[in-house]
């Protein structure tokens, strides 16, 4: 009778990283569900498409750095990655746009770095980035004009077409540019009501992109409860970013409102599904809201002032830049001491 | 009358089990063939033998005792002979073997002569915490430290919260609870005794809310006493001291120090009964309630043991199923350790044996990297950061990990529980503190080097200067002694003479210079050969030459004996050194009495 021989504990629970990231997934489906819904099929094109260059990407660079490739692809977390690129690229992105982006995730952001765990910056937004930053005109005009998907063209081989062509812009026909995008080139020169009147803006906040915005709000409220996530940092996002949409612009002819910065971007699907990545992230509730208030602030500085309308990308990466040093200023109080001990050791001990 | 309750952070709710082992009332095991009774199951110095093999002991009596300050004796478990002394192995993390005193029960199960305390409350209190050792009590808890020195706080600390650990928060464990079901008169008696030798404002018995058996008799029991029988919520570790002092203080006990610092002590539900059998019936403590657990035996139960019945008498006794043991924990399945072998004896701290099965307990995946998910943290009852903790410790960052408060962690086991990438925590922690404790060992060690080659330096260096101190004195001496002589001499000489007022003042002279010769000690520049010039003769010339000879002399001499007594290797030439300034002496007065004549 050969004894196991092994380290306490002895029990575990069993939701492993594979698990977690399938929910992850799961979660951003009602996302997903109104994104088609409301921009017709290009997104759920670009998240096949994504997810397949991710994980053959990630298959490959496995291989060239001789790690198990099975065990690793098995953790689900490079289709999470596909999947978020798939999510936030134009509708109608060509499709070597989105391969470079999953590329550049992948291969760059990630596996360079030394794979899952090891990356100081969040994939899914390095290769958002780096398309936004090269490809302009590819990555300014695809995005699908909403309407619901029932009522109007393309339909979903017209999309695929259209994306597998490879050309750098859609037909005009069938894009529109974002409600920010709008908002923001158009409110110097006209008063809000005026700017309000484009197809873009709706009924409501935006059209189309509030509901999408609330279905990647109801993904997240769903980890939350699964306490996948924890709130620290969803909630600090949104909250950075209304503080300073209300400490200085309130006014709407000047500035976008509060409610268009909350629900016609990229918001909530930055606040919960891509600021939350753990990996480049801070790790302490401290730095956790500290990370996520500067990722908000730093989406409302360059939305209101920087060239971009809307920022999710470089406000996660410009953060994913600060978290060790947060990190290092941010260990919560251990029990049985007076206080956190800050810093690095040989300072501050108490 | 509801007690205020505080939670404390993090915590984790694994599954109980508990139920396996509590269907059937605490059983006796029948008695082994023999006891292996462990000299060291408490913490301290292990125990010496005071019985000889061979000898037929009865049980209770004391069969090796402790001489040093911390430690309890050991008492034969039951009447037999002791049939040897020797190394065996013994429940410890290691597998390690210790000495081990070996019981052949004779079956007769005869006592030695029991002496209860009628009446504790007329005795002294230290003569009821020397009962307390005497018999044999460490904490039943975990670490087994002498319950005797526990009762005796520093002196400037007072005990005014006395807590009894009924939380059992471990999965599976189930020791406590069928204790405080059917043994609730003797727990609360042995609280009393406590109480009494402590003084405290408040005593508690905190049990788990999944308890509801042992609650009901504890309140029975506890009725009409000052005792409150606090019921704390579920929740893994909450039995933990530091926790369970949390939840119904409020209170934190500080990093490093210990409950007593704010006012607070904790004991074991075991240990009370231990305590009230030494006082109340004077049996020494020979038998714990242990439960014997786990999918791989057929009626796992709670068991009345005698310590050093083997694991393996109690695992048949439950109906082992070999083929399906996979492993065997000593303890609960958060903190418990494997066994290498079922031969090991149940001691004083073995409140639990899982015999499991691969299913129940499966071994781990394949570790996969940290995705800093911080589930870990989540569950940290320390309010650590085991995500840092683990990063720093794989990547030898010691003394980060030390920063981040690497040795306030109690391996509980909650992050590795919650881990999603399945990575053993917890064994990481306990590396990164072994090397730690390597280190501090190591610096220690090269401290105390220095420190001695420092001191050692500085005694050379002192004693050479005392030397050299002794050798001038010495020298001054010679000299000062030479010149009187010479003096006298001269006076001598002078009275036989009309009075010379220059010879007179060359002795002076001469005095003087020999002062100064000799305080330049060995460092004389090198004496001139006396010269036999036909010159005429001065004699102060002649009698500087005598004194600077017989000075050199002297400190040739000194030398020489230096150089013996310490057994250098430059005695035979200190030793043709002397002569030849002999010689030169000779020879100086030789010339000095020719060019008086």
């Amino acid at each position: 009778m050969a004894l196991a021989q092994q380290s306490s504990p002895h029990a575990r629970r069993a939701r492993p990283t594979s698990n977690i990231m399938l929910w992850v997934m799961l979660a951003a489906v009602p996302g997903l569900l109104t994104q088609v819904i409301f921009f017709g099929w290009g997104n759920l094109i670009n998240v096949v498409w994504c997810i397949a260059v991710a994980v053959v990407a990630e298959a490959a660079m496995l291989k060239l750095r001789n790690r198990p490739v099975l065990f690793f692809l098995r953790d689900n977390t490079a289709a999470v990655t596909g999947l978020l690129l798939g999510l936030s690229l134009p509708q109608l992105a060509p499709f070597w746009v989105s391969a470079i982006a999953v590329l550049a995730a992948i291969v760059l952001a990630k596996q360079l770095y030394g794979g899952l765990g090891s990356n100081p910056f969040n994939p899914a937004m390095v290769g958002y980035a780096l398309v936004l930053i090269s490809f302009p005109v590819a990555m300014t005009t695809n995005w699908a004009e909403p309407g619901l998907i029932w009522d109007t063209a393309p339909g979903f081989w017209d999309t695929l077409q259209t994306m597998a062509s490879g050309q750098q812009s859609a037909a005009d026909a069938f894009t529109m540019a974002t409600p920010l995008d709008q908002y923001k080139h158009n409110i110097s020169s006209q008063t809000a009501t005026e700017v309000l009147q484009h197809p873009t803006f709706g009924d409501g906040v935006a059209k189309g992109w509030e509901w999408v915005n609330a279905g990647f709000l109801a993904g997240g409220l769903l980890m939350l409860w699964m306490r996948l996530i924890t709130w620290h940092i969803p909630v600090s996002v949104l909250a950075g970013l209304a503080f300073m949409s209300l400490a200085f612009g309130s006014n709407a002819d000047l500035y976008a409102p509060l409610p268009m910065h909350l629900l016609a971007g990229g918001t909530m699907l930055g606040a919960f599904f891509i600021a939350t990545d753990p990996v480049s992230a801070a790790t302490s509730h401290q730095g956790k809201l500290i990370y996520g208030a500067g990722i908000g602030v730093l989406i409302y500085l360059i939305r209101t002032w920087g060239a971009y309308p809307d920022a999710v990308a470089f406000g996660v990466l410009l953060m994913n830049f600060a978290v060790p040093f947060i990190d290092y200023y941010t260990p919560p109080r251990t029990y049985g001491h007076h206080k956190a001990r800050r810093g690095l050791p040989g300072k501050n001990q108490g | 009358m509801t007690t205020q309750l505080w939670d404390f952070s993090g915590g984790i709710h694994p599954t109980e089990n508990k139920h396996l082992s509590t269907a059937r009332p605490i059983a006796q095991t029948p008695l082994p063939q023999r006891l292996i009774l462990p000299l060291q199951q408490h913490i301290g110095a292990p125990a010496e033998v005071c019985v000889s093999v061979g000898e037929r002991v009865l049980k209770g009596q004391t069969l090796a005792t402790v001489t040093g300050s911390v430690g309890v004796p050991v008492h034969a478990p039951t009447s037999g002979t002791i049939e040897a002394v020797g190394m065996y192995p013994v429940p410890h993390p290691s597998g390690m073997s210790d000495w081990c005193i070996v019981l052949a029960p004779d079956g007769h199960d005869e006592w030695t002569e029991r002496e209860p305390i009628a009446d504790y409350h007329s005795l002294n209190r230290e003569t009821v915490l020397d009962r307390i050792r005497e018999y044999g009590i460490a904490g039943l808890g975990g670490a087994g430290f002498p319950t005797n020195i526990k009762l005796r706080p520093p002196k400037d600390r007072k005990v005014s919260t006395l807590i009894l650990n009924g939380a059992e928060c471990e999965p599976y464990i189930t020791a406590d609870d069928m204790a405080m079901r059917e043994r609730a008169d003797e727990i609360v008696s042995g609280l009393r005794i406590m109480a009494w030798i402590l003084r405290p404002e408040r005593c508690v018995i905190a049990v788990e809310d999944n308890k509801p058996d042992a609650i009901t008799s504890l309140r029975k029991a506890a009725e009409n006493t000052q005792t409150e029988v606090v019921v704390i919520p579920t929740k893994y570790p909450s039995g933990g001291e530091k926790q369970l002092i949390q939840i119904l203080t409020g209170m934190e006990v500080p990093s490093g120090g210990i409950p007593a610092d704010i006012g607070v002590m904790c004991q074991n539900i075991g240990t009370a009964i231990a305590v009230s059998r030494a006082v109340h019936l004077g049996e020494p403590l020979i038998s714990r309630i242990t439960t014997i657990t786990g999918h791989a035996v057929s009626s796992p139960g709670t068991y009345d043991v005698l310590l050093g019945t083997p694991v393996e008498h109690l695992l048949a006794q439950a109906g082992l199923n070999e083929g399906q043991l996979q492993r065997l924990i000593l303890g609960g399945p958060m903190m418990g350790y494997t066994l290498e072998t079922p031969g090991v004896p149940v001691v004083k701290t073995t409140n639990c044996v899982i015999a499991a099965t691969a299913a129940e307990l499966p071994p781990p995946p394949p570790e996969q990297p940290c995705i800093r998910c911080g589930m870990c943290a989540e569950a940290c009852p320390m309010e650590l950061l085991p995500q840092q903790l683990f990063w720093h410790s794989k990547a030898g960052e010691l003394e980060k990990a030390e920063h981040l408060n690497l040795f306030d962690c109690i391996e509980c086991g909650a992050c590795s529980y919650v881990c999603p990438s399945s990575i053993p925590l917890v064994q990481y922690y306990r590396a990164a503190k072994g090397e730690i404790r390597v280190q501090q060992a190591e610096h220690l060690k090269a401290d105390r080097a220095r420190v001695r080659f420092e001191s050692r330096q500085a005694r050379l260096e002192r004693e050479q200067q005392e030397k050299e101190q002794r050798r001038k004195d010495r020298a001054t001496a010679a000299a000062e002694a030479q010149a009187k002589k010479q003096a006298e001499s001269e006076k001598a000489e002078a009275e036989g003479q009309p009075a010379d007022g220059r010879s007179a003042k060359s002795a002076l002279v001469e005095e003087a210079l020999a002062r100064k010769k000799a305080k330049a000690g060995k460092v004389d520049p090198p004496l001139e050969a006396a010269s036999s010039e036909a010159e005429p003769p001065d004699f102060d010339a002649l009698e500087k030459q005598l004194t600077q000879a017989t000075a050199k002399l002297s400190t040739m001499q000194s030398m020489l004996e230096d150089a013996r007594a310490e057994n250098a290797d430059n005695v035979e030439k200190l030793e043709r050194a002397v002569a030849k300034n002999h010689d030169r002496v000779k020879r100086a007065e030789k010339a000095l009495a020719e060019a008086r004549n």
